[in-house]
């Protein structure tokens, strides 16, 4: 209570927070400008580059929103997120073509598939893909949705109830990240996969910018979906109470709100969003059992750097990170194969100058 | 006049550490009852145990008669009760007006009526209510978490220590919106340091101490009670 201290102290107090206000400020217009100059950089010399960048950025933000919330609600990090991503994009390639490996062979498909549906792989709109793999892509979320809250039934809430450590439920969600990637390698085996084979139709864009036309898509989806979370966040009963449960979950509690239903919608959507990543990425560019365990890297720097338990910081941090990881790569900085570890100098920097993040509320 | 809170034998605690060992205290309607007692008497986790926050090892709650004992807390807020903890009792990156509408939520219907009221009763959050509840004043986030909780119109409000870090001149405008609220007819069971206040504004008052009944009686009655002054309005290093 100020009140009751000696101004001395007080006047100490004041100066304190008055410089560790100034190096906040500092820190964030630092960043910012760094981003800035990056951009218009990337935008003159790299243009190439810099489209990548955003459609990666796109995945990586529906990814880190998803992540992002997840802490928000349950105040753990789910190091199952990159793998439920992969996870999901082989639910889609399952749905689309009915291929699995195991005891049948690989080139020997189930009976059914969406793409048998009458003129569902004819290409929609310039696109490489028919209606069958926007088919394929919803029951995959919805899938996943499905998926991710059946383990928190079995797992998470279990270990919530006993009052676990987040050293525990960390743990527990590294054990769901192998599971989820054994799964993968059960039924669909190591070898890369593609939704779509061939030649992938481009778009000319003015200033000699040649696009493949599914990067339009692909961006296109992140865009609504983000504008599709927040519109929840802040304009639904629901995406009020997940937002006031991250601020005080005994206090949602005590207000009424049924804080183990908030809990299961933010794994129902932060399923969505981890699956239609996945098929986007996959769409972008292959199908890897391992490339989910990797994506935990770039996905946990986004979410860091935006300000972990802000979405809007989770899909600007996403833009960010997959814009820097694609120019450093074309620049010549790098070779393709250590492309992530951008993410990681990233992380390092962001973690050591300004933990908060971009848009994080400032810890107390 | 009927009992809206009756709690008996109340015993609960923290993990192995047993703090209450049988605490008993009635509620009548509209009445606002006051525990007092020294740090550690167990007053704030009688309020947790009764609001279901905390288990109920022995002993048994009734809220109108109805039992509502070791009941999640989003059970009881149906049933007509509400409590304001002592600290972090607002959403503050919610705005003024979603953290109204949070204490409304288990309601479907009628929310601008309910909005309409608490401002009309906190005319001083009107002007802020696009503001976020973390830029408030001290003064102010108390006057919402009382808003906050009344969203609902409990018959039965528990208030475990408002005026906790308030200025003086707080405290005293905080205690008038209490007896406010009171008047209109709910009734407040009100856990305070801050005990000759307390104990001037209710009508009953129970002495907690080592997590007993100590003394109960008209609040009145107790601030005269020798034992009372002597250990729990003596001086304010008693208060602190």
């Amino acid at each position: 209570m100020p009140s009751r201290r000696s101004p001395f102290i007080n006047a100490i107090a004041a100066a304190r927070s008055y410089y560790r206000n100034l190096g906040d400020t500092a820190s964030a217009v630092v960043i910012w400008a760094l981003i800035g100059a990056l951009f218009v950089w990337a935008l003159i010399g790299e243009t190439e580059a810099l489209v990548i960048g955003i459609v990666t950025g796109s995945v990586f933000a529906l990814g880190a929103i998803g992540l992002t919330l997840i802490y928000g609600i349950l105040k753990f990090a789910h190091f199952a997120h990159g793998d439920a991503m992969m996870l999901s994009a082989y639910l889609a390639f399952f749905f689309l073509t009915g291929t699995v490996v195991g005891e049948r062979t690989d080139t020997q498909p189930l009976h059914w598939s969406l793409n048998d549906l009458p003129g569902a792989a004819e290409p929609l709109m310039g696109f490489s893909f028919g209606y069958g793999l926007l088919l394929s892509m919803a029951v995959a979320a919805v899938a996943m949705a499905i998926v991710l809250v059946v383990l928190d039934r079995l797992i998470y809430r279990p270990l919530r109830r006993r009052g676990s450590g987040i050293v525990i439920f960390a743990i527990a969600s590294l054990a769901v990240a192998i599971s989820l990637r054994s799964v993968i390698l059960m039924f669909w085996g190591p070898s890369p996969r593609f939704y779509v084979r061939g030649i992938r139709p481009t778009t000319d864009l003015p200033f000699d910018i040649r696009v493949v036309t599914d990067q339009f898509f692909i961006f296109a989806a992140a865009i609504i979906l983000a504008a599709l979370v927040y519109a929840i966040l802040f304009r639904t009963k629901l995406g009020k109470a997940m937002r006031a449960m991250s601020d005080n979950a005994d206090l949602a509690l005590v207000s009424g709100i049924n804080t183990e239903r908030v809990v299961t919608w933010t794994w129902a959507i932060g399923g969505t969003l981890v699956a239609i990543a996945g098929v986007l990425l996959a769409l972008q560019s292959q199908l890897k059992p391992e490339l989910g365990f990797v994506l935990l890297l770039p996905l946990f720097a986004s979410t860091i750097l935006g300000g972990i338990g802000s979405p809007q910081g989770a899909f600007a941090g996403g833009m960010i990170v997959g814009i820097s990881q694609e120019v450093a790569v074309t620049f010549g900085f790098l070779s393709p194969g250590y492309k992530f570890s951008v993410a990681v100098v990233i992380l390092i920097v962001i973690l050591l100058v300004r933990p908060r993040g971009l848009f994080g509320a400032q810890q107390r | 006049m009927s009992i809206v809170l009756q709690a008996t034998g109340i015993v609960a605690g923290y993990g192995e550490v047993e703090i209450l060992h049988g605490v008993s205290l009635s509620v009548q309607e509209g009445e606002m009852v006051a525990v007092i007692g020294p740090n550690g008497a167990g007053k704030s986790t009688l309020l947790k145990t009764i609001f279901g926050l905390l288990p109920v090892r022995e002993g048994t709650v009734l809220l109108r008669g109805e039992d509502v004992t070791n009941q999640p807390p989003d059970r009881i807020v149906t049933k007509g009760m509400s409590f304001v903890p002592q600290t972090e009792n607002v959403f503050p990156s919610l705005s003024v007006n979603e953290n109204l509408e949070m204490g409304a939520f288990i309601r479907r219907d009628g929310l601008r009526e309910r909005l309409e009221r608490a401002y009309d009763l906190f005319p001083d959050l009107t002007a802020r209510r696009g503001d976020r509840a973390g830029q408030l004043s001290g003064g102010q986030r108390q006057m919402l978490a009382l808003a906050r909780a009344l969203m609902l119109d409990p018959d039965v409000l528990l208030l475990d220590e408002p005026s906790a870090s308030l200025s003086p001149k707080m405290v005293d405008s905080l205690f008038e919106k209490i007896g406010e609220i009171n008047r209109t007819g709910t009734a407040i069971l009100l856990v305070e340091q801050n005990a000759r206040e307390a104990l001037a504004k209710s009508q009953q008052a129970y002495v907690l101490a080592m997590g007993e009944n100590r003394l109960e009686g008209k609040a009145a009655d107790l601030l005269d009670n020798e034992e009372v002054a002597k250990l729990y309005l003596g001086s304010d290093l008693n208060d602190a």
